[in-house]
């Protein structure tokens, strides 16, 4: 039938990448931070944060990378007041998450329309252009998948290499690791509990916050309102799919991608029948449904929500 | 060096000033946003005090736009109350809504007296269900119902999109997605001539004094603030934990529900998608300025209905966007968080290593 | 072996709030040295050693520690890299290993700079093994810690010190989850690194082991420094009354006749965390008037069957019968109606709940009773009354009955749980460590309401990892190995000791 059509067709994986980047951005940033015992709930408006000061960025004259670093910028600075409220204060991180969504979206929204009064169309930036390798961009199937896609696909790659480098291979991502599971472990050893989470949650939020550049700069070209659109949710959901590993981060951003990209084109197929706010609806639905299988069997970090005081034993 | 201890007790003084203040200390903070706009900021206070208190029409105005926020804030307390974080009140909100208006626009007829109980029960049960889906996923599979009352929430509205779209839709509505219109005999009367404030207020206020007294002197509300507080001992007790978090779960929705109930058979008349500019969410920050005690809630939400309505004509009066009142809530949040921390400890710093030791002086 | 100096403690003096934990203590300790501080639960003894470790910052007093070359220098105080850096290594009382992580990488942990990008593992591996032949101590290295027992954690712990080139190493109650024979040899290994130039000191509540495996022994009593004796001076005489200030006579267990049954566990078996702690067609059965005493290490399904008995889980196979009456549901309310007692091994996380009040607490387990409640609303007068009544009669103190019960101390929760558990008149008390933590006086508190409860008529099943405890107050004892009960032959330490390592004749 067409679905095997749709499958096995290089412009739908190519989508399905391209759908998964802000969610492979998105899932590291949150398994950065829940790894090492602290859940961030800001992500959905650190994406709003990302997205429009990045887009800001470039639209007041800098560089494409210059903007992602600034993106990144604002995300480090949200995940710091989080950092600050939940690790040395040990307040209630769903509520101090939440309240970093409300704070980052709703600074980002009235920044934005306060420097760009109301007009029929949105501005426009000049995006991040799909990079095009000579040799490479010919390799049957994996040529026009990967190399359709723009800087940022391959910079979400290559973090989640980096993240695996990091917490298998190196002291710092032990520490990591220990200090979620067991922050007197890490005390005992002569490491700063505060210092670990706190870095973990700002790098965790930097992370988060590019997701959201790239939908302002590479998938679309604009800010608008509600333009997230429930992608940070759909990242936690993901994270506790994914195990908190990011090989398997990986993997789950792009099987939602695939999904999504394959009810995009479904619904070009029967919309005539089905209303199109099934397949609106049906990403949320999955998320929840993936959620539900592996929520018995998840091993949650063992510190996470728990709040450590130092001088406490 | 700095030490942090916690307080014997939080003094009463503190559990009160700490909202107070903060309240106060997010307005206060809403000069630097407005200096980033380069208003004027006297004239921007001005026009928000005038936007609240300066007529009968803005005071009232400030009601309305509180009622649905003390129905999601009361939702949320109780929740909270017992460690359930539902953040799904916005969806729940839309499904009452959405009942009201599948009872309340004609195919039922009657006395208001008749009428009006049943699509608030109608409103309620839609909400409660909208929150028993992800109460009973997490008590079976352990699934995160922070998680799962978010993405309900996309999922909800989608639906009454659809809804209204196709059976809900009004047939002399012209094309717009909205819903027929709610019979004059189901409307929650007006509580001021020639105002928008509707009786849902008194709903509204009969229900925080309601989950008042459930919460601190009904047994129900011990094992609710039991669950809250230590879900693990609560069940070595021998109470019904899950049965307890299913209860919480079916009321906070319910409140949730009515808060939409209000909305469209109190104010507007007919459901559309925009019929909440976020009451669900914003009831969250209500319930923490509140410090989740129900007759709390009453007092939170007409001072961030105050923000919204006096950041609303602030905005209009001198053009700065309206998205500031989001922002001094969110700010409140924030300080609110911060208060409570200083409420509950008392912060020592100590010359570092005297010979001599400092006699603390701790518990207040 | 030189007699110098290691180890200078000058009059450390710590408070917290109103609490006095430690007053002016002053502790020296020479190279090679085992040290014991002795004292009971409460008496100061960890917090003096965490503000040696740099958990605490002291509010006055200084450390001198003896460096590489020997000459004693002052430490940094508040700062745990500070102790390691010197050579300080501490193995906690309630382990710091994260389960996540093999071993080999909790004793790495910290070791290497957070900012190299690879680890050098190769040349730990080499100095791990080392050290284990060295010391006769082993642990599997690359199984990850979540998995091992818990004297195999404790052996990493002390790994963990001794590779960070530990010179004083200290111990916090690390016989608290060993055999006897375990202890036996754990001391063993610390006496061949002390003969190696290592110095000891070791936190025990326990006479005995005191005057078996130290060279010297320094008292602390309410936060104060008592006394100090070499080892070969001392006898249990002298030390206890020094520990706690007075003769205590010991418990007296009258003997007295059985009654009926009131607990039957026929062939039952429950899924535990694991195997070793999975429960598989145990019999055990208590009567009125009796105190069964299950001993054992923690870890061997003490947990899993206290969580039978607590109604938190459901067997697998087999029956536990209550006076007589076979248990269908197990839920906590159902095993309370079927006249259980219960007293948690947890009493923070399980016992009460802390922010809500004492009375609160009190009624907890009895919310349907027509005394506190009509139609579903609270009395708060009986409330009251209730809570005032059973507050003169167990003793229970602290700043009132409407304060949230997390202001009491151990000893004061413990009665509330008690009086909560014996106001009910259970058929069956289920009590779990007790008096794990409390001091003397509120231990044999503790013990003397037990054999009260044992003589008005109930059936008590008394889980301990203090043999001592067990020997005085039950008229039975079991031992719990491996998921299985094994009858004690006689009341004798050593023949226990080794049924509990899981020798069998």
């Amino acid at each position: 039938m067409e679905i095997l059509d749709i499958l096995l067709s290089e412009n739908f994986w190519a989508a399905a990448l391209r759908i998964a980047t802000p969610l492979i951005f998105g899932v590291l940033g949150a398994l950065i931070c829940e790894k090492s015992g602290v859940l961030n709930l800001g992500i959905e408006g650190i994406f709003a944060a990302g997205a429009m000061a990045g887009w800001m960025a470039v639209w007041l004259g800098a560089d494409l990378w210059s903007g992602l670093f600034f993106a990144a910028l604002t995300g480090a600075f949200f995940g710091l007041i989080h950092a600050i409220l939940t690790v040395p204060l040990g307040l209630s991180q769903h509520v101090s998450g939440l309240g970093i969504t409300m704070f980052a979206t709703s600074v980002s929204y009235f920044t934005y329309r306060t420097a760009l009064p109301e007009v029929s169309s949105p501005p426009r930036i000049e995006p991040f252009q799909p990079l095009d390798i000579p040799l490479l961009s010919d390799i049957p199937f994996l040529g026009p998948v990967l190399f359709q896609q723009t800087a940022m696909t391959w910079l979400a790659l290559f973090l989640v290499a980096l993240v695996w480098w990091v917490y298998n291979r190196t002291p710092l991502g032990q520490a990591l690791r220990a200090v979620g599971d067991n922050p007197d472990s890490v005390d005992a050893q002569g490491l700063s509990v505060y210092g670990l989470r706190m870095g973990a949650i700002v790098a965790g939020s930097a992370c988060m916050a590019l997701g959201g550049a790239f939908l302002t700069m590479s998938a679309f070209d604009a800010f608008f309102f509600g333009m997230v659109n429930g992608r940070g949710w759909i990242c936690i959901a993901l994270v506790i799919f994914a195990s908190w590993r990011p090989g398997k981060a990986l993997l789950g951003a792009l099987l939602f991608g695939a999904f999504d990209a394959f009810q995009v084109r479904l619904q070009t197929e029967v919309g005539a029948f089905v209303p199109s706010q099934v397949f609106l609806m049906a990403p949320y639905i999955l998320s929840i449904i993936a959620l539900v299988i592996v929520a018995r069997r998840a091993e949650y970090p063992r510190a996470l929500l728990t709040p450590w005081f130092k001088g406490q034993r | 060096m700095i030490r942090i201890e916690p307080r014997e007790s939080p003094s009463r003084r503190l559990t009160i000033g700490v909202p107070v203040a903060s309240a106060l200390m997010a307005l206060l903070l809403a000069a630097i946003p407005l200096s980033f706009a380069g208003a004027n900021i006297g004239e921007a206070y001005q026009q928000m005090a005038k936007g609240i208190f300066g007529s009968l029409f803005a005071f009232t105005e400030m009601l309305t736009r509180a009622t649905p926020l003390i129905f999601t804030g009361l939702a949320a307390t109780l929740a909270f109350r017992a460690k359930l974080w539902n953040i799904g009140a916005e969806g729940q909100l839309y499904l009452g809504a959405m009942a009201a208006v599948a009872v309340g626009t004609g195919w039922l007829d009657g006395p208001p007296i008749l009428l009006i109980p049943v699509i608030l029960i109608a409103g309620a049960s839609a909400g409660a269900l909208g929150m028993a889906g992800p109460a009973y996923l997490k008590t079976r599979f352990g699934a995160d119902e922070v998680v799962t009352t978010l993405l309900l929430n996309f999922i909800i509205l989608i639906f009454i999109q659809m809804m209204l779209e196709g059976p809900l839709k009004d047939p002399m509505g012209m094309g717009w997605p909205q819903s027929s219109p709610v019979v004059d005999n189901a409307l929650l009367p007006q509580i001021v001539p020639r105002m928008r404030l509707h009786y849902g207020l008194v709903i509204a206020l009969v229900a925080a004094v309601i989950a008042h007294i459930m919460l601190s002197k009904s047994v129900w509300g011990l094992k609710l603030r039991a669950v809250g507080e230590n879900a693990s001992a609560a069940l070595h007790a021998g109470i019904g934990v899950k049965r307890t978090l299913m209860s919480a779960a079916l009321i906070s929705g319910a409140l949730a529900g009515l808060a939409g109930v209000s909305e469209v058979a109190g104010l507007r008349g007919y459901l559309t998608t925009d019929l909440s500019p976020g009451y669900g969410y914003t009831g969250i920050v209500v319930a923490m300025l509140a410090g989740l005690s129900p007759l709390g809630v009453v007092i939170a939400a007409l001072f961030i209905a105050s923000v919204f309505v006096g950041a609303d004509s602030m905005s209009r009066a001198i053009g700065v966007s309206s998205y500031l009142a989001d922002l001094v809530v969110s700010m409140a949040l924030i300080c609110v968080l911060i208060g409570g921390f200083i409420a509950r400890f008392t912060i020592k710093i100590n010359p570092v290593n005297k010979q001599q030791s400092t006699p603390d002086t701790g518990a207040r | 072996m030189n007699n110098d100096t290691v180890l200078s403690l000058n009059q450390l003096s710590k408070q917290f709030g109103t609490v006095i934990a430690n007053e002016s203590v002053s502790i020296d300790l020479k190279r090679g040295e085992i040290l014991s501080l002795l004292g009971e639960n409460g008496a100061g003894k960890t917090t003096l050693m965490n503000m040696l470790f740099g958990h605490y910052m002291p509010d006055s007093g200084s450390i001198d520690v003896a460096d590489a070359s020997g000459q004693l220098t002052p430490l940094t105080l508040g700062h745990p890299q500070a102790a390691l850096n010197i050579g300080i290594g501490m193995v906690h009382q309630h382990f710091t290993l994260a389960e996540n992580l093999s071993a080999i990488d909790n004793i790495l942990l910290g070791s290497e700079s957070l900012f190299a990008w690879r680890r050098s593992m190769h040349q730990a591996r080499e100095k791990i093994n080392n050290i284990m032949q060295r010391t006769g101590l082993s642990a599997p290295l690359d199984t990850i810690v979540g998995q091992l027992s818990v004297g195999e954690r404790q052996r990493v712990e002390i790994l963990k010190a001794l590779y960070r080139d530990a010179r004083i190493l200290v111990l916090d109650e690390p016989t608290a989850v060993l055999t006897p024979q375990e202890a036996d040899t754990l001391f063993a290994n610390i006496e061949i690194m002390a003969k190696d130039g290592l110095s000891v000191i070791f936190i025990s509540h326990k006479l005995r082991e005191v005057l078996a495996f130290s060279h010297r022994i320094a008292v602390l009593r309410h936060g104060k420094k008592v006394g100090e004796i070499a080892t070969k001076d001392a006898d249990e005489k002298i030390i206890s009354r020094l520990m706690v200030g007075a003769d205590t006579p010991p418990t007296a267990r009258e003997t007295m006749d059985t009654g009926a049954t009131v607990l039957q566990l026929i062939d039952l078996s429950v899924i535990g965390h694991s195997a070793r702690t999975s429960l598989e067609h145990i019999n055990l059965s208590v009567c009125a008037n009796e105190i069964v005493g299950i001993a054992g290490v923690s870890g061997n399904g003490q947990s899993t069957l206290a969580k039978v008995l607590s109604g938190l889980i459901t067997p697998t196979a087999g029956q536990v019968k209550i006076d007589g009456e076979k248990v269908s549901l197990f839920t906590p309310a159902n095993i309370l109606k079927a006249g259980v007692g219960r007293i948690p091994e947890d009493r923070h996380q399980d016992g009460v709940i802390g922010a809500m009040s004492v009375a609160e607490n009190l009624a907890i387990e009895n919310l349907d009773n027509n005394k506190i409640q009509t139609n579903g609303f609270l009395r708060h007068q009986q409330l009251k009354q209730n809570a005032q009544h059973l507050s003169q009669k167990y003793d229970i103190r602290g700043p009132g009955i409407e304060a949230p019960a997390r202001l009491l101390s151990g000893g004061n929760i413990q009665k509330l749980i008690l009086a909560r558990v014996f106001e009910a008149s259970p058929r069956l008390i289920l009590a779990n460590q007790p008096t794990r933590g409390l001091d003397m006086g509120a231990a044999s508190e503790v013990g003397k309401r037990l054999l009260q409860a044992r003589k008005r008529g109930a059936g008590v099943l008394l889980i301990s990892e203090d043999l001592d405890e067990l020997l005085a107050l039950a008229d039975r004892i079991v031992i719990m190995h491996d998921g299985d009960l094994h009858m004690a032959p006689s009341h004798d330490r050593g023949q226990i000791g080794l049924i509990m390592a899981g020798q069998t004749s």
